[in-house]
């Protein structure tokens, strides 16, 4: 019972600190997912670039345009981590 | 017998570094009345600084994000790949840096900031897709149509 009851008294420590809990969780899961991917996308164009250095340029600009797409996954996560609360 | 030639830096222009800039000059800076005006309809003031604030941190990403891969592509392949991945952390990172110490801040309202964040970042991207050539003749931006 008592510690029902330090819960319950201490119920809005217990909400704020789930929530910082999920806010950590929701911006380092959501890098996750893009970091595989920028790591991928650099990899091919590298190997893109190096086979083909005539076509570096385009290469370039289709890298730099993936990445900026791929990050924005992770800028919503942190949007969403700055919303749950920080 | 001929030993291949292999390519292991990139001497020429950098498209990534002309995009960046055309991005935040020619897109972001003309909308950003817009987005202090939407921004200060709701949220008044703070939101309209906030706002601000939110599309200053795109655009230095951006910024940031193409001088590091144009910097490391003149040096080596390799050093380029390590600072793009590298690059990613840091600028998330900074991202966290730039935004904890002042949420508590009077002038910082989260919600437009996020919004803002969020939105101008993808919208930002798209529009200026738009003015990309994915061409091999000319890499980066489209050259400019002479209506004369």
């Amino acid at each position: 019972m008592s510690v029902l009851a330090q819960i319950t008294a201490n119920g809005t420590e217990l909400k704020s600190a789930l929530g910082a809990l999920g806010a950590g969780f929701a911006y380092g899961l959501s890098a996750i997912g893009p970091g595989i991917g920028i790591g991928y996308l650099v990899g091919q164009s590298v190997q893109a670039m190096a086979r083909q250095p005539e076509a570096a340029g385009m290469v370039r600009t289709t890298m730099f345009l993936g990445i900026a797409f791929t990050e924005a996954l992770a800028l919503i996560g942190f949007v969403v981590f700055i919303l749950l609360g920080l | 017998m001929t030993t291949p030639q292999f390519v292991t830096r990139l001497d020429g222009p950098a498209p990534e570094r002309d995009i960046a800039r055309d991005l935040v000059l020619k897109r972001a800076l003309p909308v950003l009345p817009a987005i202090l005006v939407l921004a200060a309809l709701p949220w008044g003031l703070t939101g309209a600084i906030s706002a601000g604030y939110a599309l200053l941190l795109v655009c230095l990403n951006f910024l940031l994000a193409a001088s590091l891969m144009a910097w490391s592509a003149k040096i080596s392949l390799t050093l380029m790949m390590g600072v793009v991945l590298g690059g990613y952390i840091l600028r998330l990172g900074l991202l966290v840096v730039a935004v904890v110490p002042f949420r508590h801040a009077g002038w910082m309202q989260i919600t437009p900031f996020a919004i803002t964040l969020g939105v101008s970042h993808l919208g930002l991207l798209l529009w200026e897709l738009r003015h990309v050539a994915g061409s091999l003749a000319y890499p980066g931006l489209k050259p400019t149509t002479n209506k004369d």
